[in-house]
């Protein structure tokens, strides 16, 4: 298309210079811009179509060809192609396209700080929190009247009672992986009955209550705060706050309080699928009957195995959905937003429940149960 | 005098409903090529809901709906794709993608659909930032850190991108402030003029409507009751539509308009 005469360049432009050609041409022209400086007539009489995308070209390619020093000037042009030339001359406008990278080291660094300085704050809110929660708990004791029943109820019904065929299947399960496992240690010494001990104790004691909160924290904890962090995104917590309505009140007590009271029930319920899966196991594998199985179960077990899990349900529960609703209000205005945050929620819920476990088995230990 | 030409969104008997609730009845409709038409009514007339099923987003349960001529039920995913490269859509707040700069937003339609390097797509989006009338800063800015009107203005830019023969706009100039306004008004009729746009524009403003639409059509009884110019609607009979454009604000809007033209 460009052909050369005594140091006189003439490029015939024709056909459709639009957004979907301009990749060919854009290469083509390059070279030319980047030739010398000779005098050089873009000839848009054979256009017939020229959108922003094409008209940038021929622009931008005179334009260099007159920063190198040369001559480049348009031919044949129609008003129509005028128009959109001085268009885009009259929008040549450098932008940025993306913020300015740091270089990777420091990058790692400012992460690592940042990440650093966040724990320390999210641990400072997560105080605050509880302090506000306790307080909002304290004012609801002393007038009944303002608990929010339905809300209550009904999150009861999502946390709990929703939760009760999930949480008895992993509960089961889990109870004939025990059996099995502990049956074929057990039966190299010939005490494979001890394997009831065995189940009794773990499942009581940790197992049921463990697999049971960290079923809730990704289920209940994330359904928390992607609630709370979507009614956030919306202004609707703030139009709360200017009606009067404390969300501490609306939102967050109704779930802790749920899950409060529902997670002790999932538990309680945890305890009985596991032994019975466990039962059913040992019946299947090893000829224990359950009658035996339940015999055996009455020496092994003290009330208080079967106490040490249940008291710290309720603890459980409360760390979960704090950590969910607090999770939720910290939602900033995008979607972005809800999925980190619902992230947090489930990996500090869970990691802030093993916690909770570690301390209750060394205060157990200490008082000797 | 336009009225031979080939229209570019030619609508018959659309009907679409939401369980029992019909939104719209034997709806016809014309675009015609290069115009701004302005589609009116009251709130909950399916304004927006006839823009979406036009786009498709939302499936008509009946009728038939062309664009570029084509009959948008009966094309393929690959003619569809065409047909998409030559529209664009600006949703009522932009509709950004919250993980993209502004530019990168911009880069998105080039990205999909032209095989173009990087380097030829930065240009185009800074050319598309500043024919918008952002500055040259906002191209690295998240969308979460501008303002309502430049969501807009950005969100022009976007549908833009591909330099397209006919844009949607829906309600373009609601949430921004009367001087913000005019200007995107002139924005969209500078870039009609220039690129040879048509314009199908979702609204409630009625200094927009003096301002640039060519034609006004109005939504009511689940139909276009009236399409025509401003002039037309002045005159019409039917109440509602002189309520709509004899009402208080309307008569402000035609002072003021009168006042710029006399």
């Amino acid at each position: 298309m460009a052909t050369e005469a005594g140091g006189a360049v003439l490029v015939q432009a024709g056909g459709h210079w639009d957004a979907r050609n301009v990749t060919r041409l854009d290469q083509q022209l390059r070279g030319l811009a980047a030739g010398t400086g000779a005098a050089v007539t873009l000839d848009l009489a054979q256009v017939d179509r020229l959108d922003t995308a094409g008209a940038w070209l021929l622009y931008r390619t005179r334009k260099e060809l007159r920063a190198h020093g040369g001559r480049a000037d348009y031919a044949g042009l129609t008003p129509a192609h005028e128009a959109m030339l001085e268009q885009v001359a009259a929008n040549d406008q450098p932008a940025e396209i993306e913020p300015p990278r740091q270089p990777a080291l420091l990058a790692v660094l400012d992460r690592l700080g940042r990440g650093a300085v966040d724990v320390v704050l999210e641990g400072r809110q997560q105080i605050a929190f509880l302090g506000l929660l306790l307080l909002t708990l304290a004012g609801t004791l002393r007038h009944p009247g303002r608990l929010r029943l339905v809300p209550l109820i009904y999150h009861m019904e999502k946390v709990g009672f929703n939760a009760v065929p999930i949480v008895g299947l992993i509960s089961f399960l889990i109870g004939v992986v025990l059996a099995y496992q502990g049956a074929v240690q057990l039966q190299r010494f010939g005490a494979e009955i001890f394997v009831v001990n065995l189940i009794a104790v773990s499942v009581l004691r940790e197992i049921a209550i463990l697999l049971t909160a960290i079923v809730v924290a990704g289920r209940s904890g994330s359904a928390f705060t992607a609630e709370i962090g979507s009614m956030a995104v919306n202004e609707e917590v703030d139009a709360m706050r200017t009606l009067g309505l404390d969300p501490m009140e609306v939102l967050v007590l109704p779930r802790v309080l749920a899950l409060v009271i529902t997670l002790p029930l999932l538990a309680f319920f945890a305890d009985m699928m596991g032994l019975f899966g466990g039962m059913m196991m040992c019946w299947a594998v090893l000829d224990i009957s359950p009658a035996l199985f339940l015999e055996r179960l009455q020496g092994a077990v003290s009330p208080w195995s079967f106490w040490v899990g249940m008291i710290k349900a309720p603890f459980f529960a409360f760390l979960i959905s704090m950590v969910g609703c607090l999770e939720g209000l910290r939602v900033a205005r995008s979607a972005e937003s809800v999925g980190q945050q619902t992230t947090r929620s489930v990996v500090t819920g869970i990691f802030l429940v093993i916690v909770a476990d570690a301390l209750f088995s060394v205060f157990f230990a200490a008082v000797g149960v | 005098m336009a009225a031979q030409v080939e229209p570019i969104i030619r609508v018959r008997g659309l009907r679409t409903q939401f369980g029992d609730q019909v939104v719209h009845q034997d709806l016809d409709l014309d675009v015609r090529r290069g115009e701004i038409l302005g589609i009116v009514g009251g709130s909950g007339t399916g304004k927006s809901v006839l823009l979406r099923t036009i786009i498709g987003l939302n499936r008509p349960a009946a009728g038939r709906i062309e664009v570029f001529g084509q009959d948008m039920a009966k094309i393929t995913a690959a003619e569809r794709m065409a047909v998409e490269q030559r529209w664009g859509v600006l949703f009522q707040d932009g509709a950004l993608f919250s993980s993209l700069t502004v530019a990168q937003n911009i880069e998105v339609p080039m990205k999909e659909h032209l095989d173009m390097p990087a380097r030829l797509r930065d240009e185009i989006a800074a050319l598309k930032i500043a024919m918008v009338g952002l500055p040259p800063e906002a191209g690295s800015k998240y969308p979460s850190e501008l303002s309502g009107g430049m969501r807009k203005r950005a969100g022009l830019a976007r549908s833009l991108a591909l330099d397209p023969d006919l844009i949607f706009l829906d309600e373009p100039t609601s949430g921004l402030d009367p001087i913000g306004a005019a200007n995107f008004d002139q924005l969209i009729r500078r870039l009609q003029i220039n690129l040879g746009l048509t314009v199908f524009m979702v609204t409630h403003d009625l200094d927009s409507l003096h301002a640039i639409c060519d034609r006004i059509a109005m939504l009511a009884e689940k139909r276009i009751m009236v399409i025509g110019s401003m002039a037309d609607m002045l005159h019409h009979e039917h109440p509602w539509v002189h309520e709509y454009f004899h009402g208080p604000r309307a008569r402000a809007a035609r002072r003021k308009d009168e006042e710029v033209s006399g």
